[in-house]
């Protein structure tokens, strides 16, 4: 089994602290399923895939893809990259990785190559059809209200300033309040997918139980955006196991066929 | 951040992303730190197809990089060519942008980059 990526040095009042979602995304990415998936999708020879993780928090999940390319995409070569809101979760997450890579003694040939952390309220700073991995673990929760960034956390902290507990409390919120039936902000990403997914690229998709998955993937499968010729496919890769009969989360992999 | 992320980087306001200009963004004040990292040709080799290589020789032009050539190499070209590889090796592997801003060649907005950080959050006029 890969280690886990240490996630020690993360201020968990600020950020998410890794949780049963993201072993279950570190369990479903390295399961012989996805990574021999990987290796038919992005065969050795093709252009190194760019992966990208929206909200990745801790930054325990793309450290982990980071450290393990060979393992996960049967290459080293990938390239990595971090989108979240929160300037805490993208410093966490640049160290983590950081951490996660200098493990290796060689780190650029048995490595992937960390781009960067940035901030930003998902994809919009992409250019077009990019992206090769999207990995999105989301604010799955269904709630009332959507919360909003406040806007003194728009831009990063001076060092060392103070965060009120208005403002810790609204970062822990953002990491899993999804408005209506927990899918406000995935619906975003979805309906994003045809913009910033390259013609190759698939997508991790986290949902849970409340988020009605099986239409969500119907949902999917419909849109008309795939291009010419081509459909959407949404297919469950990873459960939480069952309990009650139905899976409690579970995560979808979504490309273009 | 890597220098190479600004290859796959652009303004975020929507009515730029029309306009060829609002891509690369183009770096100001900017403070580079350098990562000691070792060559591997074949990840440049690989890597060769996918980069823009009109945005990428801007960016190496505008932070004093040595000249890249005005079309990219094909691969044999590059396999070849030792200090073209050292060149692109350094820019795009080693070198991190850690403070500055970047601008967009459009509408002008200067995104921050703190502590290797960039901020692509706009204010609520422009979103």
């Amino acid at each position: 089994m890969l280690p886990t990526p240490t996630t020690s040095h993360v201020p968990y009042t600020l950020v998410y602290e890794p949780a049963e979602d993201s072993f279950l995304l570190l369990d479903t990415l390295s399961s012989p399923a996805s990574t021999n998936f990987h290796t038919t999708h992005f065969p050795p020879s093709s252009p190194p895939p760019l992966i990208l993780e929206i909200g990745p928090g801790s930054g325990v999940v793309l450290a982990f893809l980071t450290a393990h390319p060979t393992a996960l995409f049967s290459r080293p070569d990938i390239l990595t990259l971090g989108i979240d809101i929160n300037s805490f979760a993208c410093a966490s997450t640049a160290q983590t990785v950081r951490l996660a890579t200098a493990q290796h003694p060689s780190s650029s040939s048995t490595t992937g190559t960390f781009l960067s952390a940035a901030q930003n309220d998902l994809t919009s700073c992409l250019r077009k059809n990019q992206v090769d991995v999207l990995v999105f673990n989301p604010p799955y929760v269904p709630t009332e209200d959507l919360p909003l960034l406040p806007e003194s956390l728009r831009q990063q902290k001076e060092p060392g300033a103070k965060v009120t507990f208005e403002e810790e409390s609204k970062l822990l919120e953002l990491s899993y309040a999804g408005g209506k039936d927990g899918m406000e902000t995935t619906d975003r990403v979805i309906d994003s997918l045809g913009e910033v997914l390259s013609e190759r690229g698939i997508a991790y998709l986290l949902l849970c139980a409340g988020n009605k998955p099986e239409e969500v993937k119907e949902r999917i499968r419909g849109m008309g955006n795939a291009g010419e010729g081509r459909r959407w496919m949404a297919e469950t890769v990873g459960t939480s196991g069952r309990q009650a009969g139905w899976e409690k989360l579970q995560i979808v992999r979504i490309w273009r066929e | 951040m890597k220098l190479l992320t600004l290859n796959f980087l652009t303004c975020a306001v929507k009515s730029c992303k029309s306009s060829s200009d609002s891509f690369p963004l183009h770096p100001k004040d900017a403070e580079l730190a350098s990562d000691d990292v070792e060559v591997n040709p074949e990840l440049l080799v690989n890597l060769l197809p996918r980069l823009d290589w009109k945005a990428l020789k801007t960016t190496s032009t505008e932070l004093g990089f040595p000249q890249l050539p005005d079309s990219p190499p094909t691969v044999e070209e590059l396999q070849a060519d030792e200090k073209l590889l050292r060149d692109l090796h350094s820019l795009l592997m080693e070198t991190n942008l850690m403070e500055g801003k970047l601008v967009c060649g459009v509408c002008g907005h200067e995104y921050a980059v703190r502590e290797g950080i960039p901020n692509f959050l706009l204010p609520s006029h422009l979103v």
